[in-house]
């Protein structure tokens, strides 16, 4: 039941977390907008356009930044779903210790770390390259897929798998038609903070992209270091896109609590 | 019958759950510990050889300790290091405290209320530095409409909210960000609970504040410092929110190493390395501080012996 004080605290916590998105949205199509007009008296498209166009480097960013994150996250899927397994059904000796070292990546400050792994990377010839940007894309990714998944997993009913198995079904038919079902949603949660943790990342591409690899932050980082507020904005809405796509596409998987509870245990 | 019986066992063998469960345990963990380990345990080791000089960027050369004691002797490393943990400090405080009410509001929200809250959760960091910038630069949105409504007469009257002395931007920037993130924690957590340890205390004559504080906040206590380990750890060690939002000087810790990093000179390679291994070393005390914390609470959990 939502009261009438609670309904306005919520509706003004909404208006606040909102609010920066509105000059972002106004000088994406503002022409001249000079202090102190609220409004611009010119509108335009070029920023829009710009962004577009074959010759901005933008284009290419926004595939390879979508490409980094969805491999990163399928691959940190293939390495955090046994995890999570072991995690969440299994009892063994040095679990918790386990446990603590997958957190480190996301605890620990990774810029000496990355020093270190640049150090190996350069020899192998992977610096500035994507193959490189995606393994240490990974270093934050893992940690959280693997928090979210085991928390799914320990809420899990191992009967069902059991009784699929004594009625007659392979191992792979039950992991796919009874576990897979039955931890979409956790699945779902976990890839979701995967795939915006990549999106999200310019430490770690900076380091280790040496500004060969370019991403859609790394772009965002050099105009926001430049005065063009117009491109800026039109980045910025552009580069918001794809997470709010797949937030609303998880939104169900949200709601379930066991997924995010993993986050809360740590 | 002898050909049967050894074609079973060996059958055994690849019979999954008749291993050992530890066995099974460190073979489904071995990819994640595997990949982290080289990443993370391997990044950190190479790291501390070069900062003692036994690798280095532009070849080997003699073990010393010199980069540390450039380190520790760079003029700006302890205002720096206060900086970054006064402004990871207090914006995971504020967000831990405003989450824990906006997540007892929403917590018989619909969904697309609670959606709403957490709009700023799949938006990165960049993106909210761009806005805050617009938003709140001398010249910057909110300026602009305080004029109009005729609060201010001029953009010296707005109180400087970016690259200020104060860190207002850097400290607004992670409130507006982390917030929505520790709510969602809080909410799942929230939903999780039984809700009949709060009826009955208030079916035995608590009012709703002894409720909240005696029995709801004790409930949520592993999910908040959970929730805040996270949050004040990402602070502590982000770059580029201080970088492009806060005051010029002093620099927080990561902007340092940035420099240092950067520094077209290749032999103050070691000097970041160490003072990204400082970073690294204070990460890992927090890390232990929050366990002696937690480490009553992790043992009643695992004589509980559920998940």
């Amino acid at each position: 039941m939502i009261t009438l004080p609670r309904y306005g605290l919520i509706t003004g916590a909404i208006a606040l977390l909102l609010l920066p998105f509105l000059p972002l949205l106004i000088w994406s199509v503002a022409q001249s907008w000079f202090f102190p007009q609220v409004l611009p008296d010119q509108w335009t498209m070029i920023h829009w356009r710009q962004i577009f166009s074959p010759s901005s480097r933008i284009g290419e960013g926004l595939l390879q930044s979508l490409a980094i994150a969805l491999v990163t996250t399928s691959l940190s899927l293939v390495v955090g779903l046994p995890a999570g397994r072991a995690l969440g059904t299994l009892d063994f000796p040095g679990k918790m210790a386990l446990k603590l070292f997958l957190l480190m990546p996301i605890i620990v400050s990774p810029l000496a770390t990355l020093m270190g792994i640049q150090y190996v990377l350069i020899r192998l010839g992977l610096s500035g390259t994507v193959l490189g940007v995606i393994l240490v894309h990974l270093m934050p990714t893992i940690p959280y897929m693997t928090l979210v998944l085991s928390s799914v997993f320990a809420n899990l009913d191992l009967g069902y798998e059991l009784q699929a198995r004594s009625l007659g079904g392979s191992p792979w038919q039950v992991l796919w038609t009874v576990t897979l079902p039955l931890i979409a949603p956790g699945v779902v949660v976990g890839s979701l903070f995967a795939f915006l943790i990549s999106w999200n990342e310019f430490l770690l591409t900076f380091i280790i992209g040496g500004g060969r690899v370019f991403t859609l932050p790394m772009v965002l980082f050099t105009l926001l270091q430049g005065g063009n507020h117009g491109l800026v904005a039109a980045v910025a809405i552009t580069s918001v896109i794809p997470g709010l796509v797949f937030l609303v596409f998880a939104s169900r998987a949200l709601q379930q609590d066991h997924a995010l509870g993993g986050l809360g245990n740590v | 019958m002898v050909g049967l019986t050894s074609k079973l066992s060996r059958q055994h063998l690849f019979q999954w759950r008749r291993w050992p469960t530890w066995a099974r345990a460190y073979l489904l963990l071995l990819p994640a510990v595997g990949m982290i380990g080289l990443l993370f345990g391997g990044g950190l080791i190479l790291a501390c050889l070069q900062s003692i000089g036994i690798i280095g960027i532009l070849g080997d050369t003699q073990p010393s300790l010199a980069a540390y004691g450039a380190a520790f002797s760079h003029p700006e490393l302890g205002r720096s290091l206060w900086l970054s943990f006064y402004l990871a400090m207090v914006a995971t405080g504020l967000s831990t405290v405003i989450s824990i009410g906006l997540a007892l509001l929403l917590r018989s929200a619909g969904r697309w209320t609670t959606i709403a809250c957490q709009i700023t959760l799949p938006i990165p960091h960049l993106v909210g530095v761009a806005g805050i910038l617009l938003l709140l630069s001398p010249s910057g949105f909110l300026a602009r409409l305080l004029m109009a409504l005729g609060w201010i007469q001029s953009d010296q009257d707005v109180p400087l909210l970016v690259n200020d002395p104060n860190n207002w931007g850097v400290l607004l920037h992670f409130l507006w960000k982390e917030i929505p993130f520790i709510t969602l924690i809080l909410l799942a957590v929230l939903r999780g609970m039984n809700p009949y340890y709060e009826h009955q205390a208030r079916a035995l004559g608590a009012n709703p504040w002894q409720c909240f504080w005696n029995v709801t906040l004790p409930m949520m206590k592993p999910g908040i410092l959970s929730a805040s380990l996270i949050v004040f750890s990402y602070i502590f060690a982000s770059f580029e929110v201080p970088f492009l939002l806060g005051s010029t000087r002093p620099r927080t810790l990561p902007v340092l190493v940035y420099r240092a990093f950067t520094d077209t000179d290749l032999g103050k390679r070691p000097e970041a390395v160490a003072l990204g291994l400082i970073l690294s070393g204070i990460s890992m005390a927090v890390l232990a501080l929050y366990l002696g914390l937690t480490a009553k609470s992790r043992q009643t959990y695992a004589e509980r012996g559920d998940s």
